[in-house]
């Protein structure tokens, strides 16, 4: 049980339950679709970049909490962020769930914390990763979307 | 023979099956996961294997290893007898009529595309029909879709309604002149209905048309027989029969294989070739290119032994009754709804639950020990049917037991206390 309360945090399920800039962004200057076929998780994200800053940033979709506790958390994390900030906290977190990053502090890592219980269940780490794989693509103005398989 | 149903019914009074005199024979069945005892039901991907298919793979490679049809040699000589035995054992399992019209290849999937590529290619032309149903393995749909591509025919579905049952009546109705060729699921995998396809086989037959059936589900589960079934061809594989993986069966009517081309060639399948001019074997060797999976072909022989070794009706009851059980305690389940719910079900538990993905629950319940599949269980068309993305597929094999039911049931609990 221990372990899956380090999975499933507090603000995993709080996300899961009431995602955060859950809806469709008008006027957003990059959409890009991003699934995991294999479970079927399937999001849309849309984002408002301007001047090279993320000034605005949303998503739709459906898919397991983790997936979406995910894609919350890093709406929230990025608006106002540079692109190459945005693409720090991008490799920041696929270390951490990779179990890459050890020793870090908390303080560091702000709410990307509750999602550090993710390294020990490899099968989920495909999850985590799909909002944020599916950001930095749209960062990078690619169009195919993106799948983890 | 009798339908499933009759099988349910007559065994009622009979002896009954007792689980535990085969768990034994199962060694994986007494290993842990994650610190807690294997509960394995996930059988609908693959069962697990007994010590005697174990055992057969290994002496075939210590023992008998060399290669079949070939050599005068006694090594060669006894792997050819041993070999062309397990199609005596084939044959008899299903009660086809000949050896020669028993197949060996892959699996159901190749089984499949054999008769697509083969039968389809050569009878299937542009605007025919092939008509499939709602609930197919994605190896049941996407051959055939191969095939219309190639060919400019259209393939139909026949729908299913909410319960998950094929829809007779839109069924007959999309059979016309068009249609050249049925292909249907006995049991399906996401939901596990049992479709009445006798009555299916004999609507289609009336038509003229011949009728594939994918066994794959439905063999793990209850005695099969090809000739009272009346269907053109059967599929299965023997790693969800207890046997090992890259080895199936596709039984075909022998006049039909016949005027077959063959599917794919090379040794084996010839009798004599020139750069000018090859003749092809006779059935079934036509259809076998290459050298078999031989070691795993001995394998599903001592898997129809292990099987034949049971008292089949009375397994296919305590299977039912088994799952009757697990309906009952998972569907009372407050927020948990089974998808599904066919009058005939073998074998396949699918559900959802509110407010908790299938993939969460799948990770939740491994970790309690409890292997279940979550996902589409490559049957895509039926989520979309029912507007989920995917279930929880919790399956049974003749080795399950009500105890891990009751353990699902709390993993199950164990979801809901995570996810409050
Ligand atoms: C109904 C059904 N058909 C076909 C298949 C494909 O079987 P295989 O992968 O062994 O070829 C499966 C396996 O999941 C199945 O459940």
């Amino acid at each position: 049980m221990s372990e899956l309360r380090a999975l499933y945090q507090e603000i995993i399920l709080e996300h899961n339950k009431k995602p955060r800039n859950f809806r469709k962004l008008e006027h957003a200057t990059r959409t890009l679709e991003g699934y995991n076929p294999l479970c079927g998780d399937h999001y849309t994200l849309y984002l408002k970049i301007e001047n090279d800053t993320v000034v605005d940033i949303s998503f739709e979709g459906a898919g397991c909490a983790i997936s979406k506790a995910s894609a919350s958390v890093m709406t929230t994390m990025l608006k106002g962020k540079s692109k190459d900030e945005a693409q720090g906290l991008f490799e920041t977190f696929h270390k951490l769930v990779t179990g890459e990053l050890k020793d870090i502090s908390f303080e560091t890592l702000g709410k990307l914390a509750a999602f550090a219980g993710v390294s020990e269940f490899p099968a989920r780490v495909k999850c985590a990763s799909l909002a944020w794989h599916t950001m930095r693509n749209a960062l990078d103005a690619q169009s195919e979307p993106v799948s983890t398989e | 023979m009798q339908t499933y149903q009759d099988i349910l019914t007559s065994k009622k009074s009979g002896p009954g099956f007792d689980p535990d005199l085969v768990r034994g024979s199962f060694p994986i069945l007494n290993t842990t996961v994650h610190g807690k005892k294997l509960v394995y039901l996930d059988n609908a991907a693959t069962t697990q294997k007994p010590e005697s298919v174990i055992k057969a793979l290994d002496n075939y490679y210590r023992q008998l290893n060399s290669n079949i049809h070939r050599g005068v040699h006694s090594l060669s000589e006894k792997a050819t007898e041993a070999y062309e035995g397990v199609r005596d054992k084939a044959r008899q399992f299903i009660n086809a009529a000949s050896n020669m019209e028993i197949i060996f290849l892959r699996g159901t999937t190749e089984g499949i595309n054999l008769v697509a590529g083969s039968y389809g290619r050569s009878n299937v032309g542009q605007g025919d029909e092939v008509l499939i149903t709602g609930l197919e393995h994605h190896s049941n749909i996407v051959p055939w879709q191969m095939l219309c591509n190639q060919t400019g025919a259209v393939l139909k579905v026949a729908p299913i309604d909410d319960k998950g049952e094929v829809i007779l009546s839109e069924f007959e109705r999309l059979i016309g002149p068009k249609t050249k060729i049925v292909a249907i699921a006995h049991v399906s995998n996401a939901l596990g209905t049992v479709n009445p396809v006798k009555r299916m086989v004999a609507i289609a037959h009336a038509h003229g048309i011949p009728v594939l059936l994918d066994g794959a589900q439905a063999v793990p589960h209850f005695r099969i027989d090809v000739r009272d079934l009346d269907c053109d061809f059967y599929a299965f594989s023997a790693h969800k029969m207890y046997g090992p993986t890259g080895i199936g069966i596709l039984y075909g009517k022998q006049r039909i294989l016949e005027a077959m081309p063959p599917y794919q060639g090379g040794g084996d399948m010839i009798r004599s070739v020139t750069f000018e001019k090859t003749i092809f074997n006779d059935l079934p060797h036509k259809f076998e290119a290459g050298t078999p999976s031989i070691a795993d072909t001995i394998g599903i022989g001592a898997a129809f032994d292990f099987l034949n070794g049971l008292d089949w009706d009375a397994v296919s009851h305590y299977e039912h009754e088994l799952l009757v059980y697990a309906s009952e305690v998972i569907g009372a389940i407050p927020g948990l709804r089974i998808v599904g719910t066919a009058r005939e079900k073998a074998g396949v538990l699918s559900f959802v639950m509110d407010d908790v993905h299938p993939h969460d629950i799948g990770t939740i319940l491994d970790r309690e020990g409890i292997a279940v599949r979550t996902g589409h269980h490559c049957a895509q068309p039926v989520m979309l049917r029912f507007g989920i993305p995917a279930t929880v597929r919790a399956s049974f094999a003749l080795y399950n037991t009500k105890e891990e039911v009751d353990e699902l049931v709390r993993g199950i609990y164990t979801v809901k206390e995570v996810f409050h």
